[in-house]
């Protein structure tokens, strides 16, 4: 397993020139997710209409794999339905657990070379177990039949 | 031993510094090892330390021709198991300067000494209001102990700060010592490298009627550490930062406190007489080591200070200092890169750094690549990594079987993670 396999030029990529960095004005959720053993740290807004993710946005600070990890989540998400969205967060956890590139993914499947690397696989997730975090919420509120806070 | 860079020798400090390690690293048998491809640049030292035949051997060697339970039978093996584990407490003894042994008590590490500490004398001392006077730049297992203890009796926690130099601001230190009933602090900072004058603050505290521990796994390993000297009550460390197995500490404390205070633990080994309803102690140290304890350790721990010993402390130490001051140099002259504590004066060979651009972790696996082993994260300090306003650092720490060719591919492989992630 060399570094190369570790970080893919893609991941390279976007942790260089994450998209949607930056909050967004109006969320419909923000929600925070960090590793405290590392020190990695995130803010994730999401605008949802009608069950669909229409805006995303986030702020992270952390090592290269949880920054493009992050990217490539909002990235794979902008558009999707919630319900979509939590299966493509089960869809990353499943590749990370198996080590096996999923095309669903899309530029998110080069992080599967963090499998072999089981002290990064916290820093590839957090932006993911974050999203899932934030559609619970949602969720959660619109049971209640109120905007979720973060 | 490894050709030197070309140009390195350019730095004045160098030709001063020792080319090789104080001692054969064929003495230990991990540092032969290859990591992907790359020989193995052992610079995790502050977090564990790479064990020498000698001391493999004297472990074996106990469970090959003595193993028994100690204190309690009366065949051959368990008398030489108890003497041995007893001149194990003798030598640790004499390692420190404490005169009597009883004030040895064998524990599993710095951690378990300090909460040993921290329950059975403070919770039964400390009142509400009482200070117990830490420092920002602690290790978690010197916060955390006193946070229960504060948290039980009501007694509140003060911290010393530390100066933009990386070492403790005394300024105010009697104003700081009122109403303190312990102060607990590092020898030497696991993420700085400062050796605080320990000496100095103890003479304060008794003064101000106040107790010391001196937390040493730091200082233990790598220089002179005398308890008369220190003019400490309490001392612990840690045996795996010094060679020795995992699973062996130590807790000294003058006897005269240990005999006032109450069991850590209850069970075998500690107990003189044991009713329904209520039992006595053995006496000292016997009384705070409840159950069968570490006895490979402690005779792993007292081949391990024999081995240091025939090197010297001094020695140890002032190698140590002469690699962590050329290894900062080094990664000074590297664009971007910020190095944290003292830049003079007294220092262990610990270099926590930064690369502008990275994050720690990323430059950690970039120097495992090239086989080097740092530690990356908030090194259990949390408080400190933030009045360094950091989230984390990298941490290069030296020890005795390091020398200068470990220095300079720490500085390498730092500009090779630079390269890698084409930071400028």
């Amino acid at each position: 397993m060399s570094l190369e396999d570790l970080y893919q030029d893609v991941i390279l990529e976007h942790y260089r020139s994450p998209r949607h960095k930056g909050r967004l004005a109006r969320p419909t959720v923000s929600q925070r997710g960090d590793n405290p053993l590392c020190g990695d740290e995130l803010e994730l807004d999401l605008a949802v209409e009608d069950g669909r993710i229409r805006q995303v946005g986030f702020e992270a600070r952390g090592c290269s794999i949880s920054v493009a990890s992050a990217s490539m989540m909002a990235s794979l998400v902008l558009g999707r339905t919630l319900g979509e969205a939590e299966g493509l967060v089960a869809r990353f956890k499943a590749m990370l657990r198996e080590g096996r590139e999923d095309p669903e993914l899309g530029d998110a499947q080069a992080l599967v070379g963090v499998h072999r690397f089981p002290v990064r696989v916290k820093c590839a997730t957090l932006a993911w177990t974050t999203l899932e975090a934030a559609t619970a919420a949602l969720e959660e509120a619109a049971g209640r039949g109120g905007p979720a806070e973060g | 031993m490894t050709v030197t860079a070309p140009g390195a020798d350019a730095a004045p400090s160098l030709r001063a510094l020792p080319a090789e390690p104080l001692v054969p690293r064929s003495d230990f048998p991990v540092l032969a090892r290859e990591v992907r491809g790359k020989r193995l640049v052992y610079l995790d030292n502050a977090a564990t330390t790479q064990k020498p035949f000698a001391v493999l051997a004297a472990v074996a060697d106990y469970y090959r021709q003595h193993n028994a339970n100690v204190h309690r039978a009366l065949h051959t093996l368990a008398s030489e198991a108890t003497e041995m584990y007893e001149a194990a407490r003798r030598r640790v003894a004499r390692f420190i300067g404490a005169d009597d042994p009883r004030g040895v008590v064998f524990v599993r590490n710095t951690t378990e000494a300090i909460n040993l500490v921290a329950a059975s004398w403070a919770r039964a001392r400390l009142r509400a209001g009482d200070v117990v006077l830490l420092t920002v730049a602690e290790h978690h297992s010197n916060i955390v102990p006193w946070q229960l203890a504060a948290r039980a009796t009501g007694a509140r926690l003060r911290y010393l700060p530390l100066g933009d130099d990386g070492r403790l601001d005394l300024a105010k230190l009697d104003e700081a010592l009122a109403g303190v009933r312990i102060v607990a602090l590092a020898h030497a900072s696991n993420v700085l490298g400062t050796v605080h004058p320990v000496g100095e603050i103890a003479r304060a505290a008794h003064e101000a009627g106040a107790l010391v521990l001196v937390d040493a796994a730091q200082s233990a390993p790598h220089m002179p550490v005398d308890v008369r000297e220190l003019g400490c009550d309490f001392l612990a460390f840690s045996g795996h930062k010094m060679l020795a197995p995992m699973g062996i500490g130590v807790l000294w404390a003058r006897p005269a406190l240990l005999e006032e205070m109450e069991p850590y633990m209850g069970g075998g080994e500690m107990i003189d007489v044991v009713e329904l309803e209520s039992s006595t102690w053995r006496e000292i140290p016997w009384k705070f080591e409840a159950g069968t304890p570490n006895v490979a350790g402690a005779v792993g721990l007292a081949a391990a200070i024999d081995y240091l010993e025939a090197v010297g402390r001094e020695r140890i130490h002032a190698h140590e200092a002469a690699l962590g001051r050329y290894a900062r140099e080094l990664l000074a002259e590297i664009p971007g890169v910020v190095t944290y504590g003292p830049e003079d004066g007294d220092r262990a060979g610990i270099v926590s750094f930064t690369v502008a651009g990275l994050h720690p972790h990323d430059v950690s696996q970039v120097l495992d690549d090239e086989g080097v082993a740092v530690r990356a994260g908030h090194h259990c300090c949390q408080p400190l990594m933030r009045r360094l306003g950091v989230e984390a650092t990298a941490r290069a720490s030296f020890y005795l079987y390091n020398d200068r060719e470990d220095a300079l591919a720490l500085a390498r492989a730092v500009r090779r993670a630079k390269e890698f992630f084409r930071v400028p």
